[in-house]
């Protein structure tokens, strides 16, 4: 970053501080309309932010949403890693007739819009399966998919030599994935499947359409209880952002520990709108 | 398939507010996302603070919240925009984000050689951004943006549940109606969405190609 | 790494078992249980009161007529009202009040999932096929919600080129498209059609009148209903097909509810607080 620019004489310090000062009273300019524009419409009296400081708010609706979310995306992620290895098995066999068909449904759910999937799990077999598992059916297929290419590209990392060398020792491909490549692609692999986590706890959110009721939906409760939209959208914001900064920063502090082991990391799919920086 | 036949003009309307929300939110993402990566790497704290904190906030937050902030929350505050134009804001503030993130990664594969040289002959911050780094770093950052707008166009589904009748939409209400047909109508929508994707894809590895430069 | 993975997976395990697929709660009911209350043995009457509990299907999100408060985790609404009148009359205090949605409720009562459902359940001909209906106690048809101070909306007739809103794929919102060349407006639940209507983003809110007149209860000086019915909605407590003794028993408590004004206390508690004055009780459908 500091190639950009060279270490700076006193000219330049007085203007990088002219310009520093400028930049933050513009920025804080902004931030101050926009507050004062929310106070203007009173989205500040106590009457909206009551709520979040009534206990029984928070233990009937907004700590169960947050159990039903975190539910749904370990149920999601856990199916995930199963189908995902499975489709990369596929992707990967020497079997056309299997590996195209594995082509095929790894682009094909990579290429629909979540929702569309969600939707079409929830009218299809809404009535047997209820509203938790469309959304976990969706989100499995989806991260499947993304997982299953970061597999590959995991197991793709694992230097060559390695895998000569257990086929030099009269290994069979299964023992040679088995016992050489998946260790080490696992751990590859790690930072990236943590990125995705943090994927699948935001995309909970789409259950809130067909009525799951994860933590989305119980604060549309409270905002039509109590008609303080704004207020609910901070602080449903504010759980999301801490939860989800927190889990690429567990992410961050793994790849680090790995690449200080000396061990190649993958980088996650960024298709996926995964967090490519926490990787970084 | 009679469904699919009866309802192509529904269809058919409805993968035009995709492409229609998808390409404007597409324009203003990449160019709020460019100016947030300027303020990412600028000299000036403030605007280095702002930035991050602006990434951190719309990458961790889920893009339905930002839908339910905007399409219920600005009538609040007094801004009456069409349901379109809430959609549009939503999506192109959540995927500048992520524009910034790519470009940004984009300014760090440029070699140190040619800031330091444009350093050298005396270009400022502003000028090394414009002539020398940000047209290197767009070269770089093409690829990554390409996937963000794949995933921009399935994110464009979220609009669905916030009064535009996109093609997700229609999915839902003909999937209500025809129980019966949904496999194909399904189908169907699917297929325009790959469509989509494909064609963003294809168009993207041209323009790679395009821009690819010999070292 | 093998325990660690163990871990998880437990860990994993644990979390999905502790699904909790559709939340019972609790309720405390307002109306004090007939405890003198006796049955004909093998009903499912007298099966309800010796057991002390019942489960009812109702809707969450429908206030006025079937509603949990976020904040306290009650329930409440007209329908919530009529059937805590039912439980009471069955002596049972405990009262289990069960979500269900629209897609679900057949078959929470074919497998038992829930004992009876109200909560704005139409009458139909189809639902009949696979369920038994008791009542109706309310009529109601689709009606319009506009702003207070909107005049120019006074029926369906009005409705030419304005935007109304409806849930996705409703009855409703066909309606008023095709009939009455209104612009059809979209969303996933009544009450974000009716917070675009006070945030001024559509002209109108179209459903089923009972429904509407909930809202309006709630914010009686921001919204109104206005315009005749325009189709007609029977509501009616769903039970399992082929029970003639509970759902003849039923019927017996919702005519004594028109007649000692249970059923009057129970409007007037609940949507009559949008200022719309007690309608007729309607004639129960005994089939």
């Amino acid at each position: 970053m500091s190639v950009l620019y060279d270490a700076p004489g006193p000219k330049t310090r007085r203007r990088h501080m002219i310009g520093g000062i400028v930049g933050g009273l513009v920025v804080a300019a902004v931030i101050g309309l926009i507050i004062w524009k929310l106070d203007q419409e009173g989205q500040f009296t106590d009457a909206y932010w009551a709520p979040f400081q009534n206990s029984g708010v928070w233990k009937n609706t907004l700590l169960p949403g947050l159990r039903y979310t975190v539910q749904a995306a370990v149920l999601a992620i856990a199916l995930a890693v199963i189908f995902g290895l499975l489709l990369c098995s596929a992707r990967l066999s020497i079997h056309p007739v299997i590996r195209i068909p594995g082509v095929i449904i790894i682009e094909f759910f990579r290429a629909c819009p979540l929702l569309l999937m969600i939707l079409f799990f929830y009218l299809a077999f809404g009535k047997t399966l209820g509203t938790l598992w469309p959304l976990v059916l969706g989100l499995m297929v989806y991260n499947g998919s993304v997982l299953a290419e970061t597999f590959r590209a995991g197991i793709n990392a694992v230097p060559r030599g390695e895998v000569e060398a257990g086929y030099s020792l009269g290994l069979v491909k299964s023992q040679v994935t088995r016992q050489i490549l998946l260790p080490q692609a696992t751990r590859a692999m790690l930072p990236a499947i943590i990125s995705q986590c943090v994927v699948a706890l935001k995309d909970t959110s789409l259950g809130f359409i067909i009525s799951y009721e994860e933590l989305i939906r119980r604060g549309k409760g409270i905002y039509e209880s109590y008609y303080d939209i704004i207020p609910t959208g901070l602080v449903l914001a504010a759980m999301y952002i801490t939860m989800n900064y927190s889990l690429s920063r567990v992410a961050t502090y793994v790849e680090g520990r790995l690449r200080r082991r000396g061990q190649k990391t993958v980088k996650p799919d960024l298709g996926a709108l995964a967090l490519e920086d926490a990787v970084r | 398939m009679n469904v699919l036949r009866h309802n192509f003009g529904t269809i058919l309307d409805g993968f035009r507010e995709t492409i229609a929300l998808t390409a404007l939110s597409a324009v203003i993402a990449i160019v709020l996302g460019v100016v947030l990566a300027a303020m990412r790497v600028s000299p000036a704290p403030p605007l280095r603070w702002a930035g991050t904190s602006y990434v951190n906030i719309f990458r961790n937050t889920p893009l339905l919240l930002l839908f339910v902030l905007f399409v219920f929350g600005l009538p609040t505050v007094g801004v009456h925009a069409s349901f379109f134009t809430r959609a549009i804001i939503a999506l192109s503030l959540y995927t500048a984000a992520f524009v910034c993130e790519a470009v940004r990664s984009g300014i760090n594969t440029v070699q140190a050689g040619q800031a330091e040289a444009a350093r050298a002959i005396g270009m400022t911050f502003t000028q090394t951004l414009r002539y020398v780094v940000l047209p290197q770093a767009m070269r770089a950052a093409v690829p990554p943006i390409g996937s963000l707008l794949i995933a921009l166009t399935r994110n464009s589904s979220v609009a669905e549940a916030f009064g535009t009748k996109e093609a997700t939409y229609v999915l839902d209400s003909l999937g209500r109606d025809n129980a019966s047909a949904l496999y194909w109508i399904f189908g169907g929508i699917a297929l325009g969405y790959i469509i989509i994707c494909l064609a963003i894809a294809g168009g993207f590895r041209l323009l790679e190609r395009h821009l690819a430069v010999g070292r | 790494m093998k325990f660690r993975l163990f871990a998880i997976g437990a860990a994993v395990a644990a979390i999905a078992v502790t699904t909790a697929c559709g939340s019972s709660d609790d309720d405390k009911s307002s109306t004090k249980p007939d405890t003198k209350a006796s049955f004909a043995s093998g009903t499912t009457m007298a099966k309800l009161s010796s057991a002390g509990k019942i489960t009812i299907g109702t809707k969450y999100d429908q206030p006025g007529i079937a509603y949990k408060d976020p904040a306290t985790g009650d329930m409440g609404g007209f329908d919530v009202e009529m059937g805590r009148l039912i439980a009471a009359k069955l002596g049972i205090d405990k009262v289990d009040f069960k979500e269900v949605i629209s897609k679900n409720r057949e078959d929470f009562i074919k497998q038992g999932s829930v004992d009876f459902v109200i909560g704005s359940y139409s009458i139909t001909d189809d639902r009949k096929q696979i369920v038994d209906f008791a009542g109706p106690y309310y009529v109601t048809g689709q009606q319009l919600l506009v702003a207070k101070d909107d005049d120019s909306i006074k029926g369906p007739e009005d409705l030419k080129g304005k935007k109304v809103c409806s849930v996705t794929g409703s009855t409703s919102i066909a309606t008023v498209e095709e009939k009455y060349g209104a612009n059809p407006v979209p969303f996933g639940t009544y009450t974000e059609c009716v917070n675009q209507l006070t945030g001024g983003s559509v002209d109108a809110v179209t459903t089923d009148g009972a429904i509407l007149l909930g809202y309006a209860a709630k914010q009686p000086d921001k919204l109104k209903v206005v315009g005749d019915a325009f189709s007609t909605e029977n509501y009616g407590i769903g039970l399992k097909k082929g029970d003639t003794a509970f759902r003849t028993w039923i019927n017996d408590q919702l005519d004594k509810s028109f007649t000692d004004g249970s059923w009057k206390k129970a409007f007037d508690d609940t949507l009559g607080k949008s200022g719309v004055s007690t309608p007729e009780p309607p004639k129960v459908d005994r089939y």
